[in-house]
């Protein structure tokens, strides 16, 4: 793997502070720094409101970082862009437009240059490999909210990104339908193993999706605490990883963490 | 003697070839002072089988035998407690919970029954808001008030639908732990619907899967021999934790599995009727 694959994706030295009432201001992420190499599947879990989601609008480009930054493939990101395909919490599908049509919107962005029949058998194969092929002229509000992450998910694959990041993107489904997309997720994503970066507070959805754990301490101040390589074969299925002698061994590790972070969150708050 | 049996019990919607079948063949036995999950997918029956439990709907096939006779119609022996809570938007937290006392003990005195709504209150820690209206509180305080109506009605059996199902995931371990250690206390019969195994885990003396629908059934129970009180951090460390938590997921995510994500169920759309006829 050259340099650059390597360091396919970079967060430098970044910080971000956000200013208070009173003039000074707080700094909510200091000094986080992960590399990605090209390929991989990175989880970043922490506590709610440590600053998972600041670093990834940086790398989304929707935030600039107070100091420091996101590389993408040796290029700053100062601003969002196509080459990166966004899974956010809420899917933020277009009402009006059916389930093709919001996949379509995308495909006709970042592919111009193809003929129409081709972009909409680019659509239809996305909406296919997510389960979606009979509910495709469906418009979202028809959808139930796992149907409408399938489309979410189906339209960043679409997009050809050059990474894939998502934002807690099961985190307002329940815990069966979030089983059934992970595996959604997961069978898209050996397809052609984007690089992806995913922000979760789900430890179980950590191991079951990534290569690498990556702890995040809790704010302000939060940077990264601990990285968990994940050792577990590929293809993955949920019923035999669960059952892998190892399995909650790791997950009591990410556990451990989460609770040790909460209990020092109470020190400072005391302080 | 089982306090509560279903015998082979089945519902549908619709007549003909438009007909849903939502449940089929469900056969379940609850036990006095037992405190039995029912974990399966959103769309797949829980609600319907709920609304059977509560007596707001009837069986097409099979019967429902609640002591020893056939139930007919809810009753408040059967206090319910729904994942959107229900409360009355104009009363207080008090007042709510007084609607219920008023209704069931008819014959005591005020003092004794404002005696009683304060305990409930006290218990599940909202003494300090009894005066505020459903819209001042937050979801967590808002369940919290239909969980002590329920209780403060002293039912026979407590029917938790989706309790914690609308909350964030601290709240709800917050609930959950508190649940548990008021159902210690009381011992009251209860059953549980959520999608969350390991909820269900931390709660029951038994779990059941509900296989996913159209025409769902009940697939095989597994007990949790793991003794009281329940710590949830200290649970996860527990082999038996660990392996019933398998086994379900497993049943679940494999025979019991959704076969195409496309089919809503018509149940979904039963709760607002489920709410009026409480209401």
């Amino acid at each position: 793997m050259s340099t650059l694959d390597e360091k396919f994706l970079e967060f430098s030295h970044l910080s971000m502070s956000f200013p208070k009432a009173d003039g000074t201001s707080t700094k909510v992420v200091d000094d986080f720094q992960l590399t990605v190499a090209k390929g991989e599947f990175v989880c970043l879990i922490g506590h709610s409101g440590c600053g998972k989601s600041t670093v990834l609008s940086v790398l989304a480009g929707l935030i600039n970082a107070s100091e420091g930054g996101a590389i993408l493939q040796g290029r700053e990101v100062r601003e969002p862009g196509i080459d990166r395909g966004i899974v956010f919490q809420q899917p933020n599908l277009l009402p009006w437009l059916s389930a093709f049509g919001n996949v379509m919107m995308a495909v006709n962005a970042a592919f111009p240059q193809l003929s129409r029949k081709e972009r909409a058998d680019k659509a239809t194969h996305f909406l296919t490999l997510v389960g979606l092929e009979d509910a495709m002229e469906k418009k979202s509000g028809e959808l139930s909210a796992g149907m409408r992450q399938r489309v979410g998910i189906a339209r960043a694959f679409a997009l050809d990104p050059k990474v894939l990041l998502l934002d807690e993107p099961f985190g307002m489904l329940d815990s069966l339908t979030r089983f059934e997309l992970q595996q959604v997720l997961l069978d898209l994503w050996a397809t052609d193993r984007k690089t992806a970066f995913m922000v979760t507070h789900d430890v179980d959805e950590a191991l079951f999706l990534s290569d690498r754990v990556v702890m995040m301490t809790s704010g302000p101040h939060a940077k990264v605490g601990k990285i968990v390589k994940v050792p577990f074969s590929r293809p993955r299925d949920r019923a035999t990883l669960m059952e892998h002698p190892q399995y909650y061994d790791y997950r009591d590790t990410l556990i451990e963490f989460l609770n040790s972070q909460e209990h020092d969150k109470g020190q400072n708050k005391a302080a | 003697m089982a306090c509560l049996e279903l015998r082979g019990v089945a519902k549908s919607y619709g007549t003909g070839d438009s007909a849903t079948h939502v449940l089929r063949n469900i056969n379940l036995k609850v036990e006095q002072g037992e405190f039995v999950a029912i974990v399966g997918y959103s769309g797949a029956g829980k609600t319907t089988l709920m609304s059977l439990l509560a007596g707001l709907l009837t069986p097409d096939r099979g019967e429902i035998v609640l002591n020893g006779k056939p139930m007919v119609g809810p009753g408040p022996d059967r206090g319910v407690v729904f994942q959107n809570y229900s409360l009355l938007p104009w009363l207080t937290a008090y007042d709510n919970i007084m609607l219920a006392v008023n209704q069931v003990f008819k014959s005591w005195s005020a003092e004794q029954k404002r005696a009683h709504v304060d305990k409930f209150l006290s218990m599940v820690k909202l003494t300090a808001a009894a005066k505020k209206r459903p819209h001042e509180l937050s979801g967590g305080m808002r369940q919290r008030v239909s969980v002590a109506r329920a209780l403060a009605s002293n039912p026979e059996i407590l029917l938790l639908d989706e309790p914690l199902g609308a909350l964030d995931a601290l709240t709800r371990a917050t609930l959950q732990d508190e649940i548990e250690k008021i159902w210690r206390e009381n011992r009251t019969t209860a059953v549980l619907i959520t999608n969350d195994v390991d909820e269900g885990i931390l709660l029951a003396d038994r779990i059941i899967p509900l296989s996913a629908g159209p025409a769902a059934t009940l697939g095989p129970e597994v007990r949790v021999d793991i003794p009281r009180p329940r710590d949830r951090r200290a649970i996860t460390h527990d082999p038996a934790f660990r392996s019933i938590r398998n086994t379900v997921i497993g049943y679940l995510l494999g025979p019991g599995a959704r076969k195409k994500p496309g089919k809503m169920d018509p149940a979904i759309v039963l709760s607002p009727q489920t709410e009026e006829a409480l209401a």
